[in-house]
């Protein structure tokens, strides 16, 4: 196979990272809605904790565009 | 047309050698230099009255000062009085490189892993001296987890020591890609609509409207989590496992 070709397969590989990001994403919110809906007044006090936790996962969907972008560019 | 990545470009605008190193004044020092004044300013012009009752501007300093205080009151506890001035520093420096990108034409030095790594590096390096200052060798027990059979502690013991090393570079490359990676997604859809002309590109118009919202958000957010991590880092040096 070209080696530009390989490039590009690997990638496109590089991104499915971002299922299991998803997955993270969606359980971070999806829980935090379940638990302010069961207890609305406790909601605040743990929203700094929730957008914590989106931040670190978004930043392994990152970490993931950083190697495609490694694979891309610089080799 | 343009290529998303050409905003990341670092340009020389003043060229200077120092014994063979390059230390240009690029756009990047630039827009450093901006963030600093600026923040300066803030602080600075907004507590000129030193009001009881604060002014919008004197409101705006102390909401900031209170926000990165509680933070470190929190986290870091008594112990980490003394680190206040530098996570607050720390904080509104990523915090207005960061707003500050967002305005059109201007350029982002915390897109650059150079200027992430710097700081994070800093920070590793400091909470790690300032844990051994304070505990001398006993700070390596921070890689032994408590109640742990020994023969899990063979295979845990190399996992922490990794993930102690590792901090210095999630840090840097989380707030770098998340600026860069931001930042080239609003450009490409900008490309969209340039491609789409004035029949179909109000689509990603739209986009670019909701998403610059969402990008200001997560300048905030990446301040937030770079000032967070640092007290939770520092915690672990002062407190060791507490």
């Amino acid at each position: 196979m070209d080696a530009s070709a390989a490039k590009l397969i690997g990638a496109g590989l590089a991104t499915i990272a971002l299922a299991g990001v998803g997955v993270g994403i969606g359980n971070i919110f999806g829980s935090f809605v379940s638990g302010a809906l069961r207890n609305p007044e406790a909601a605040p006090r743990v929203f700094g904790n929730v957008l914590l936790g989106f931040a670190l996962t978004e930043a392994v969907a990152l970490f993931a565009l950083v190697i495609a972008f490694m694979i891309l560019f610089v080799f | 047309m343009h290529s998303p990545m050409e905003q990341f470009e670092i340009k020389r605008l003043l060229h200077l050698n120092l014994f063979g190193i390059d230390a240009s004044f690029t756009n990047s020092s630039t827009w450093m230099i901006i963030a600093v004044i600026l923040a300066t300013a803030v602080f600075v012009w907004g507590m000129r009255q030193r009001a009881l009752v604060p002014g919008k501007l004197q409101s705006v300093a102390e909401l900031g000062y209170e926000f990165i205080a509680g933070m470190v009151r929190d986290n870091v506890g008594d112990g980490g009085k003394k680190y206040f001035p530098f996570i607050l520093t720390l904080f509104i420096f990523i915090l207005f490189c960061n707003v500050l990108g967002m305005v059109p034409y201007s350029f982002t030095p915390t897109s650059h892993i150079v200027v992430t790594f710097a700081m994070a590096a800093f920070v590793f390096v400091g909470v790690t001296l300032i844990g051994f200052a304070r505990h001398g060798v006993h700070f390596l027990s921070l890689f032994v987890p408590k109640g742990v059979p020994f023969a899990l502690l063979l295979l845990l013991v190399p996992i922490e020591i990794i993930s102690y090393f590792i901090r210095p570079f999630s840090l840097s490359i989380r707030l770098f890609a998340n600026m860069l990676a931001g930042h080239t997604m609003l450009k490409v859809f900008g490309g969209f609509v340039v491609m789409l002309g004035i029949i179909g590109g109000w689509a990603p118009l739209a986009f670019i409207v909701v998403f610059t919202g969402l990008e200001l958000l997560i300048a905030f957010l990446q301040a937030y989590v770079f000032a967070i991590l640092t007290c939770l880092y520092l915690n672990d040096a002062i407190h060791l496992h507490h």
